[in-house]
Formats: C-alpha cells, sequence, structure tokens
C-alpha cells in the first residue's frame, strides 16, 4: 500500500469523487487559487476548473445555505469551513436548514451535502481558531458527525460521506493533516459509518479515543504496556452513528473506560458516549467513568497556558492509574 | 394602488391572454380563500398550530409566480400560503399538512412553516426569517453550474433584509452572477414592528446596490405591476444578466399570526389598506375593461369556493400519523437505527 499524509488522502477522495461524478463540486474560502488555507485542495482547481472548484466570499451563512440549496436540487456539494470556530456563524443554516431539511419535508427534500471542518488546536492559535467543535451539533438530529483520524480512515469516510444522501459534517484536525499512512489504491476503498476502529487491543483498561487523541492514546498505551497495563484503544471514527457495540463489547471485556478528546469537557462527545456507557454497560463497569478532555475554559494564547488546558498523554495515563485499583 | 395608472396604460386584454388574466383572478381567490378558511378551520379545531395568513398580500406571491416557468424554484417563508399556490401547490395536501395528517404535503411533520414540494420546485417554507435566501441561491448556483435556463426566487419579507443570511445569499449572487431574483414583500412591518424602526432606508430596493445587481420598487398591490416586475427579472437572469432585487411594496391584513393582539398599529392604519386590496381592485378592473363578466368572475370564485370545501373535507378526513413514523425519514441511511 502506498503512504500519503492525511491532507493527500482527503484531497484523493474529493477528486476521485469529482472525477467520477460531475455533480460533485467544492466550494469554501481559499479553495481554490488559494489551495486551501490547510493546502487540503492544491492543484484541484487547475484539474477541475473555477466553476466546480468555488473560492467564496467570507461568507459562511452563505456557503452552507446556497450548499444546501444546491444539493437540494440535484448537486452533490462539499463546502469547507475554514476553522471550526466559523461554524457558528452559519449556525442556522445548519442546525435549522441542513439537518431538518429532510425531515420537515417528509423525506422530500434530498440533502447530500458535504461540510469538511478544520477541527482543534494546531498550538498558540487561542479561543477562536483553535476549538474541537465535533460535539457542538451532535443535539441536532438529521446530521452525520465523523471525525477520522487516520490517512486511510479519512479517505475512506470521505468516500462514503460524498456517496451518501445525508448531509455530514466532516472534522479534520489540523495536527493531523500532516500524518502519514498506508491508503489503499482501490478507488472503491470506502470505510462505512457507525462501525468503530479498534485501534489497539488489550484487557486492562479501554480508551475510548476521538480524533487526534487516538494518537495520544496510542503513546500512552506504549508507556502504559510497559508497567504491564494492556490498554484496548477504540476510536469511534463517527460520533452519529456512534458503534456502541464495540464500545460496549470492549468495556464488557476490560471493565474499565476512559474517553479521551480535545473538546471541552462539559457537553464534549465524551459526555454522551458516556450516557450511553451507563445506560447500557454499567453491569460491565468495574469503576468510574473518566473523562480526559480539555478543561472548561476557552482555549489560550500561550503554549504554557495552552498545554496546561488541553489534554495529553500523561492526562490519559492519569486516569487509568486512578482506575486501575478498581476491580471486579 | 390607483385607479388612475389603470387609465394611461393599453387595456389588460390587449396585453395579455385572457387566460393568463382569468388564472391571476382565480389564483388570488384561492390564496385568499384558502387563508380564511383555514384561519375558520383553526379555530374550529382541525388545524392545531400557528397560521401566518398573507391576507392582503395575495398579488406579489401570485403575480411573481406566474412570471415562472414549472421547472423554475422558489424558497418561500413562514407567511408562504400563497407563494405555494401561486406556484401551483395542491390546496388540498396543503389544508391536510395544517391539519396535521399523514397525506399531507410534509406527512404532517413540517406545518404551515414548512410546505413543500419538490416536484413544483416549492423548496420549502421556512421557519426561520430570511433562511430560505441562501437555499434560493444555491439553487442558482446549480443551474449556473450545470448551464440550465432556469431561475430562482427567494421570497422574504422587508423584516428579512436586516438579516445576515439576506447580505451573504445577496453578495454570494451578485459575484457569481446568479439566475436568482430576490422577492422582497415589505409589508411595512416585521412582526411587531415597523419597518421604519428596523431599517434606516425608506426604499430597500437601494440594497440591491451593494451587492452589484439592480432593485426596482413596485406597487405589490398590483398585480399586473408585479408580474412585469418578475417577467423582466426572469428574463434578464435566464438570459445571464444575474441577479435583481423586486421590493413589492404591500400590507399585511391581519396580524402577524392569528391571535396577534395588534398593539404596534391602529385600526384606521388597516382599514386605509383595506381600501387598497389588490384582489376588489383587479376584479372591478377586468370588468371595466371587458375581460370578463361580473358572472364568469363569480363562476370562477364558485369554483374556488368548491376546491376549498374538498381541501378541507379531505384534510379532516385524512388518517393522522401513526406515533413511530415520528423516526422515519430523518435521514436517508439510519445504519440500522444507530442515528438515533
Amino acid at each position: 500500500m502506498r503512504i500519503l499524509s492525511y491532507s493527500e488522502a482527503i484531497r484523493e477522495a474529493m477528486a476521485e469523487e469529482m472525477r467520477r461524478d460531475p455533480c460533485v463540486f467544492l466550494m469554501g474560502e481559499d479553495v481554490g487559487t488559494f489551495g486551501g488555507v490547510w493546502g487540503v485542495s492544491q492543484g484541484m482547481l487547475q484539474e477541475f476548473g473555477e466553476a466546480r472548484v468555488r473560492d467564496t466570499a467570507i461568507s459562511e451563512i452563505a456557503i452552507i445555505g446556497s450548499a444546501l440549496g444546491s444539493a437540494m436540487t440535484g448537486m452533490r456539494p462539499i463546502a469547507e469551513i475554514m476553522f471550526a470556530d466559523f461554524l457558528m456563524c452559519a449556525g442556522d443554516q445548519i442546525a435549522n436548514q441542513v439537518a431538518k431539511a429532510r425531515f420537515m419535508s417528509g423525506g422530500k427534500a434530498n440533502v447530500p451535502l458535504t461540510i469538511r471542518i478544520t477541527n482543534g488546536a494546531p498550538g498558540s492559535s487561542a479561543a477562536q481558531h483553535s476549538q474541537s467543535a465535533e460535539s457542538w451539533f451532535m443535539n441536532f438530529p438529521g446530521l452525520k458527525i465523523v471525525v477520522p483520524t487516520t490517512p486511510a480512515d479519512a479517505k475512506g469516510l470521505l468516500k462514503t460521506a460524498l456517496r451518501g444522501e445525508d448531509p455530514v459534517l466532516f472534522f479534520e484536525h489540523k495536527m493531523l493533516y500532516a500524518v502519514k499512512g498506508h491508503v489503499p489504491e482501490d478507488p472503491e476503498f470506502m470505510v462505512p459509518f457507525g462501525k468503530a476502529s479498534v485501534a489497539r487491543k488489550g484487557k486492562d483498561v479501554t480508551i475510548i479515543a476521538i480524533g487526534i487523541m487516538v494518537q495520544k492514546a496510542l503513546e500512552a498505551a506504549d508507556v502504559l504496556a510497559k508497567e504491564g497495563i494492556q490498554a484496548e484503544v477504540i476510536d469511534p471514527r463517527t460520533l452519529v452513528p456512534l458503534d456502541k457495540e464495540t464500545l460496549i463489547q470492549s468495556v464488557a471485556k476490560t471493565g474499565r473506560v476512559i474517553i479521551a478528546h480535545e473538546a471541552h469537557k462539559r457537553s464534549g462527545p465524551g459526555a454522551e458516549i458516556a450516557a450511553v456507557l451507563a445506560e447500557e454497560a454499567v453491569e460491565y463497569l468495574d469503576g468510574p467513568i473518566l473523562r480526559v478532555a480539555a478543561k472548561n475554559v476557552p482555549l489560550p494564547y500561550s503554549p504554557e497556558l495552552e498545554n496546561y488546558v488541553l489534554p495529553g498523554m500523561q492526562d490519559i495515563c492519569g486516569a487509568v492509574h486512578r482506575l486501575m485499583p478498581f476491580t471486579p | 394602488m390607483s385607479d388612475k395608472s389603470y387609465e394611461m396604460q393599453t387595456s389588460l386584454a390587449e396585453m395579455y391572454p385572457k387566460e393568463l388574466l382569468g388564472e391571476m383572478f382565480r389564483r388570488m381567490t384561492l390564496v385568499r380563500e384558502f387563508e380564511l378558511r383555514a384561519i375558520a378551520e383553526r379555530r374550529a379545531g382541525l388545524i392545531p398550530g400557528f397560521i401566518h395568513s398573507c391576507v392582503g398580500q395575495e398579488a406579489t406571491a401570485v403575480g411573481a409566480c406566474l412570471a415562472l416557468q414549472p421547472d423554475d424554484v422558489i424558497t418561500s417563508t413562514h407567511r408562504g400560503h400563497g407563494h405555494l399556490i401561486g406556484k401551483g401547490g395542491n390546496p388540498k395536501f396543503m389544508m391536510a399538512e395544517l391539519a396535521a395528517r399523514s397525506p399531507g404535503y410534509c406527512l404532517g411533520r413540517g406545518g404551515s412553516l414548512h410546505i413543500s414540494d419538490y416536484n413544483l420546485g416549492i423548496l420549502g417554507a421556512n421557519g426561520i426569517v430570511g433562511g430560505g435566501i441562501p437555499i434560493a441561491v444555491g439553487a442558482a448556483l446549480s443551474f449556473s453550474i450545470r448551464n440550465e435556463q432556469r431561475v430562482a426566487v427567494a421570497f422574504f419579507g422587508d423584516g428579512a433584509t436586516n438579516e445576515g443570511a439576506f447580505h451573504e445569499a445577496a453578495n454570494e449572487a451578485g459575484v457569481w452572477k446568479l439566475p436568482v431574483i430576490f422577492f422582497c414583500e415589505n409589508n411595512l412591518y416585521g412582526e411587531g414592528t415597523p419597518q421604519s424602526k428596523q431599517a434606516a432606508v425608506a426604499d430597500l430596493a437601494i440594497r440591491a446596490s451593494s451587492y452589484g445587481f439592480p432593485g426596482v420598487s413596485v406597487d405589490g398591490n398590483d398585480i399586473i405591476a408585479v408580474y412585469e416586475a418578475t417577467l423582466a427579472a426572469v428574463e434578464r437572469a435566464r438570459s445571464g444578466g444575474g441577479p435583481t432585487f423586486i421590493e413589492a411594496k404591500t400590507y399585511r391584513q391581519r396580524g402577524h399570526y392569528e391571535g396577534d393582539p395588534q398593539v404596534y398599529r391602529s385600526p384606521e392604519e388597516i382599514e386605509v389598506w383595506k381600501g387598497r386590496d389588490p384582489i376588489p381592485a383587479f376584479r372591478q378592473r377586468l370588468i371595466q375593461e371587458g375581460v370578463f363578466s361580473d358572472s364568469d368572475l363569480e363562476e370562477l370564485e364558485g369554483s374556488v369556493f368548491l376546491q376549498l370545501e374538498e381541501a378541507v373535507k379531505f384534510a379532516a378526513g385524512a388518517p393522522k400519523p401513526e406515533p413511530k413514523d415520528a423516526l422515519s425519514g430523518v435521514y436517508v441511511d439510519d445504519h440500522n437505527g444507530l442515528v438515533f
């Protein structure tokens, strides 16, 4: 298998689908001439032209709203939001229009719309360019929420989004764009929604990690292994739909669970996952459900402050150490 | 608005096919009577939800929609029954939707605020002020990318021109010269606050100049004026000339919603505008100019009453949804229920 970076994998998924289906097109701030501020769409304007790789005004309402209108009338748009923080500018269009169009119309409205969003803290970008927004819209039925971690998953999940008929919020962590990994060459390679990935097997503790925290959980698992603790690392890959079964099976095996994400702790994605486990898997748990997440303050600029607020590998190890004394 | 302007013009019969004039009258009457009947049926208990009636604004909705082709599309508003009927919506399925019944346009899931008919190019009423404007621009974007000679019309009120959605969508449409018409029904009030307290400009049409396309103001209670302005905008859009903003000045004769105490305006003001009602004025003109006789129009009115009688009967007799139906139609693929 070839090695691609996460951003190359995303670009390849978009380009393959745009070659395959003339209805697929990309729109967003600086996606064309600039090639995306994170370089994800570099070269796409040259291949597909201005009609299908569209630089927009800095107008998130118009980007999402017009992408929705084009989806309703037969196109399959990819709308890029340059920073997850800007999603709130388009809040009504996402929450009240995109999410609800199909249901409100009695199933008649088609909304094959993929919203690609750069997510997470790239370092010293402060409170309005660093947030992890994957849980913000989990409270709006009608959307699917995807958080890929590896290049292969990024490509396979994006292909599934682009060939699907439902609106998808696709969260790409900025610090993963340069990460490299094996990506299948088969243009039909797709990763299904609602199927978690077991990133590492283990029997002592389950670490459910989201987005970039999968990397940190795997690092933590290496450290813990040296102490004789075998951690199982699970990447849900999609938060809506959520593969409860894989999570519950792992918890049934280990009896201990930690949920790790870079989003703020309060009402972050871990709150929902913890609630699901409390409702459906409490009999397997030997101790409390612990969350490792950003502290509940806006993300700071100073590296010292930011590192203190963001969750890290050490925080995961600390949580595991707190859980290990709990036994059946 | 004024009968004097009519005297200056060539006669209607010379300018327009009789069928079109009859259809203008019939659809305006259908909108008016639909609203009055829906209000009555709400009081009688058939309709559980809100109604924002467009009584008094029939000429804007019908005049604009009759200037469109069947494959053109519209987005509508919370005051949308006129747009839906104008674009060919079936009062039977509308009334059934208002009554929250299964055969309603949205299977009883949307109600008045969310009626749509994708086969007729009605991309939906909308419960959010300004919410449909970017959607219409997106439809125009589809037509532009695919090189189709189709047009999208965004209907909205004066209040929506103070929403960011309007300004962002208008800007995008202007930059990309999209085939879209921004159709503003200026009924002088955004909910319970006069437009003069919401905007520092009197003619909202001038807002178009910020976005590089023309804006025109017309008498929204004169269906011929509305039709002509829309036709010109449609032609401009189809020929690649880009968007047009039409401000149709009109008046909402009833409250923002049924039950609105209307403390924000005087009964005298309402009476003045009732004197400028678009339907009797047009009716009188059709007779005066010899296009139709009084009995011709009575016959049309009778057919409308009959159609609404059938619509109410249909709605009242239609089944209610099964409670568990609420869980279908949220997604195309629900991943075996995992999305819930």
